[in-house]
């Protein structure tokens, strides 16, 4: 019987348990010894001609090794010269996705100008952590203040450029006309309104952290990313070809979209070695982190919605608007897929929907776990809402008269997405029939009636998303059998805590028999694993994981034919027994041999299969939430009782992994209804910098989480699976956000925005009362 | 400054600077790593050890405050190559993913579990309050916790 689809408990987890991983910081590598720390000189001002640095008395304190600046890199290739069309002050700027290079270039340190509070101005280096903090404080940064843009309303205004050559703050934009209003000609129930999803931040419990040594030629470093070999790429920015960088991931404290590739930060780290002949390691304070790391979400929408009475969406329009942060980054490319996703589950007829990117001075914008799709699915499940609420019906219905029917696959949405399976009424269902959806309202309906002052609130959101975007990219895997019988895995997916190890050891033990105690998996090495993409956008498993599948298939076939000359026998009558991992004469149960003997017989002893697995298009999991909340009438606070899923990404490979990345996944896009914001003042000045400050979400404020599984297979990969890794997230926020609203809606309460702090909750009961009141 | 400590039953002898951290202590001085900073601010729980058998956050306790006292980190739970209750536990329920809260988290139900053996879930998500994780969505922790109360009984 196949170990697919079972309960296995985490290979990873001894290690990490008894003697905690060994992350950056941790790193006792000999190449390492006398390495000098490195402490950031960061902005202390949003926006800001630099017009002076003195670091002459930073550079007489005790330990110091190096302070220095944009002006020393005189070491570094050349830049590329401005590229691609500038638009002039009257034109609309360039279309497409970024990162933008030229005029919108963002340097290793600041060179005369600074675009937010956190950005690196200089590196001081050091013997120890304490001296480097010292001294960074001494480091004297002169300014010359300019007016900080902190919205997108205020980059709109193009009062203040942040990239004054390009005569404009809007760096990317879709582009589309939405402006054709007749698509909503006929609509009843016409619903239209502004949904903020706020800045948060990505806080993985590892910051970011880069160590760095140069020596005989060769830069190795090691890095806290999610690809290593992305990050190689991106380090030869420092001069250096990929040949002569090698890149380790070492183990990896959480990564949700910041960790892809490496920041400026661990570049400059590299070109500090370099430079300096010295070792070098950096690893952020949790301040700096909050600061710098690249953040999510950051979108302004306004929608317009409408349809019949009797439920049925006619039309829908989203337009998008992305604050990039000080820099575009990815920021080009989020907006894109929440354009892309925006009609969600629906078949809606005409949809229209756009975007427009600016750049404040504010830290930047990247992937934030669900990337784009999170803030598609919170809008569209808002505004059915909305439109339900309008037209007086009940949510679940709504959702039920505009779902896209199972026969309806493939099906291209009017945005241009081609869902490949879905079966989104039964996800529905099943989470209605779990959480007794009837009994809950009728819960809801007593207490409104009994004026109780703690009100129920059902909120419900059913999202499809998409994973995998670039599924043509692929994943690389090489399996290697010895003539010991064990085998190794090498991979180009990176684990940063998803179980990649037990996954994929699971998938080559059920295709060859091999143990999964006699296979390793290797990742996250640039000098064993030249060539791979890399852990996001929820694709290791289809992607990484059928390369190993593809590469045991190949691994068998070699095997093969090796049994079949050892056995003297025609290559079509040896079997292998994949339960017991050893070969046969197919109806001659009696003669076997082992891997271990098939192997020996190889070249070399050793079978090796080295393989990419490239899929032709994404895939599409689906699922719905149902989110239970409490909301205090008199103080506004917001108690999540139950959150209930139905989750389908397709065969389950492993149970505890599966459910373990939407537990995950649930906490973190509840955290972002509820309680989760990055806040600046008008001067652009950081006030969720320490996590005294910004309302990280505990265990206090969450429940067990009730979880239901559908496997509905795609066609898109061998093993018929989606990615699960952002679905959590994408789910869980409207469906909490929802919940909070429905149950003040009686109140009066038609939308607040998130999170939904008691302070926002009440204030939205209070201004409903007194507007009744009149 | 000289201080000594007694970590994982290990005396250990250093002179410090008055201002180093139990943590920096724990990791520089005797080069035990499993330890981790998670924040400055006392916020995170990431740093959490046992100070004379009470769960403290090694980020905000200087070395000095330290001298004398035993400490007990990841490294020392174990015994005779057995896994504790609650690491056994996190293992079983899958309650840690990138591992980097993990040392803090089972450390401070350790002490939870000392100070109540029978906690219910609200107890211990009340009691972990201080513990950030950013991966489990603390379900499979609540879960250990449970898990280790319960085969301790």
């Amino acid at each position: 019987m196949s170990i697919l689809g079972t309960r296995v408990i985490r290979t990873e987890d001894p290690r990490l348990l008894t003697a905690g991983g060994v992350y950056v910081d941790d790193l006792r590598e000999p190449e390492l010894a006398g390495a000098v720390r490195a402490t950031f000189v960061r902005a202390t001002v949003a926006h800001a001609l630099i017009t002076g640095i003195d670091k002459s008395e930073a550079l007489t304190q005790p330990g110091v090794v190096a302070v220095l600046t944009a002006a020393d890199m005189t070491d570094l290739p050349a830049a590329e010269p401005p590229g691609g069309e500038v638009p002039g002050p009257d034109e609309p700027p360039a279309e497409g996705p970024v990162p933008l290079g030229g005029k919108w270039a963002e340097p290793l340190l600041a060179v005369d100008r600074v675009r937010f509070v956190g950005e690196p101005v200089a590196i001081v280096l050091t013997d120890s952590t304490y001296q480097g903090e010292d001294a960074a404080e001494l480091v004297s940064v002169d300014y010359e203040v300019l007016p900080a843009v902190t919205t997108i309303a205020g980059a709109f205004a193009g009062e203040s450029l942040l990239f004054p050559d390009t005569g404009t703050n809007v760096c990317v934009r879709g582009g589309r006309d939405i402006s054709d209003d007749s698509i909503f000609d006929g609509c009843d129930v016409v619903v239209e309104g502004d949904i903020v999803n706020q800045r948060v931040a990505c806080l993985p419990m590892e910051g970011r952290a880069t160590a760095a040594a140069f020596s005989g030629g060769k830069l190795t470093v090691w890095a806290s990313t999610q690809n290593a070999q992305l990050a190689r790429l991106i380090f030869t920015a420092i001069g250096l070809p990929p040949d002569a960088i090698r890149v380790v991931a070492p183990d990896v404290g959480g990564g949700f979209g910041a960790k892809i590739g490496v920041d400026r930060e661990q570049i400059v780290v590299a070109w500090a070695a370099k430079h300096t002949g010295r070792p070098v390691r950096w690893v952020e304070t949790r301040n700096e982190n909050l600061m710098a790391m690249t953040q999510g979400r950051a979108q302004l929408h306004h929608i317009k919605i409408g349809g019949d009475r009797d439920g049925k969406i006619k039309a829908y329009r989203l337009d998008v608007m992305q604050d990039a942060g000080a820099f575009p980054r990815m920021s080009g490319f989020l907006p894109m897929l929440t354009n892309l996703m925006a009609p969600g589950v629906y078949d809606i007829p005409a949809v229209q929907a756009d975007y427009k990117v600016v750049v404040t001075n504010t830290a930047p914008i990247a992937a934030y776990r669900g990337a784009g799709r999170p803030e598609a699915a919170a809008t569209i499940e808002r505004a059915v809402d909305w439109f339900a609420a309008a037209a007086g019906l009940d949510p679940a219905e709504v959702r039920k008269a505009n779902f896209i029917q199972p026969d309806q696959f493939p099906f291209v949405t009017k945005a241009g997405a081609p869902y490949d399976t879905g079966e989104y009424e039964a996800a529905l269902e099943k989470v209605l029939g779990a959480a007794d959806y009837t009994s809950l309202r009728d819960e809801q309906r007593r207490r409104r009636e009994a004026g109780d002052t703690r009100q129920m609130g059902l909120g419900l959101a059913s999202y499809v998303e998409i994973t995998a975007a670039d599924g043509g990219a692929g994943e690389t895997a090489k399996v290697e059998v010895h003539d010991d019988g064990t085998a190794t895995v090498y991979t180009g997916s990176s684990a940063h805590g998803q179980g990649h190890h037990t996954a994929f050891a699971m998938i080559l033990q059920s295709e060859t028999g091999i143990p999964m105690d006699k296979i390793e998996v290797i990742h996250g090495d640039t000098d064993l694993v030249p060539d791979g993409v890399g852990t996001y956008a929820s694709r290791s498993l289809q992607l990484g994981g059928s390369a190993v599948h593809k590469a045991a298939i190949e691994v068998k076939e070699e095997a093969a034919r090796n049994a079949a000359a050892l056995f003297e026998a025609a290559e079509a009558d040896v079997v292998l027994d994949a339960d017991t991992g050893t070969w046969h004469i197919a109806g001659d149960p009696d003669k076997s041999l082992t891997w271990a003997q098939v192997a020996e017989h190889a070249d070399g002893g050793l079978i090796v299969a080295n393989v990419r697995f490239t899929a032709d298009r994404p895939t599409f999991p689906f699922g719905t939430h149902l989110s239970v909340v409490e909301v205090d009438t008199e103080t506004g606070k917001v108690t999540l009782l139950r959150h209930i899923t139905a989750d389908d990404a397709g065969p389950v490979l492993n149970p505890v992994l599966m459910e373990g990345q939407r537990h995950g996944g649930i906490a973190q896009g509840a955290a972002q209804a509820l309680c989760e914001e990055v806040l600046y003042d008008v001067d652009g000045n950081p006030l969720t910098s320490t996590l005294a400050d910004y309302a990280a979400i505990t265990a206090a404020e969450l429940p067990s989480f009730e979880l239901l599984t559908s496997e509905t297979p795609t066609p898109v990969n061998p093993l018929g699976v989606k990615g699960i890794g952002e679905a959590g997230t994408i789910g869980s926020t409207p469906a909490v956000h929802n919940a909070v609203i429905d149950a003040v809606s009686y109140l009066g309460v038609r939308h607040i925005d998130m999170p939904l702090t008691p302070e926002r909750v009440w204030t939205a009961i209070s201004e409903a009362q007194k507007a009744s009141a009149k | 400054m000289k201080v000594e400590l007694t970590v994982n039953g290990k005396e250990i002898s250093a002179d410090v600077e008055d201002r180093l951290l139990l943590v920096h202590f724990l990791r520089d001085v005797a080069d035990l790593t499993a330890t981790n900073i998670g924040c400055e601010t006392t916020s995170c729980g990431a740093c959490t050890v046992l100070l004379d058998g009470e769960s403290v956050k090694s980020c905000t306790v200087l070395a000095a405050q330290a001298d004398g006292s035993s400490v007990t980190t990841l490294e020392g739970l174990a015994a005779d190559g057995q896994m504790h209750a609650v690491q056994e536990a996190f293992h079983q329920e899958h309650g840690l993913q990138c591992g980097f809260c993990t040392p803090g988290m089972v450390m401070a139900i350790v002490s939870l579990l000392k100070e109540n053996p029978s906690p219910t879930e609200a107890e211990v998500r009340t009691g972990l309050e201080g513990n950030i994780c950013r991966c489990t969505g603390y379900h499979n922790i609540v879960r250990a916790a449970l898990a280790a109360a319960e085969a301790g009984k």
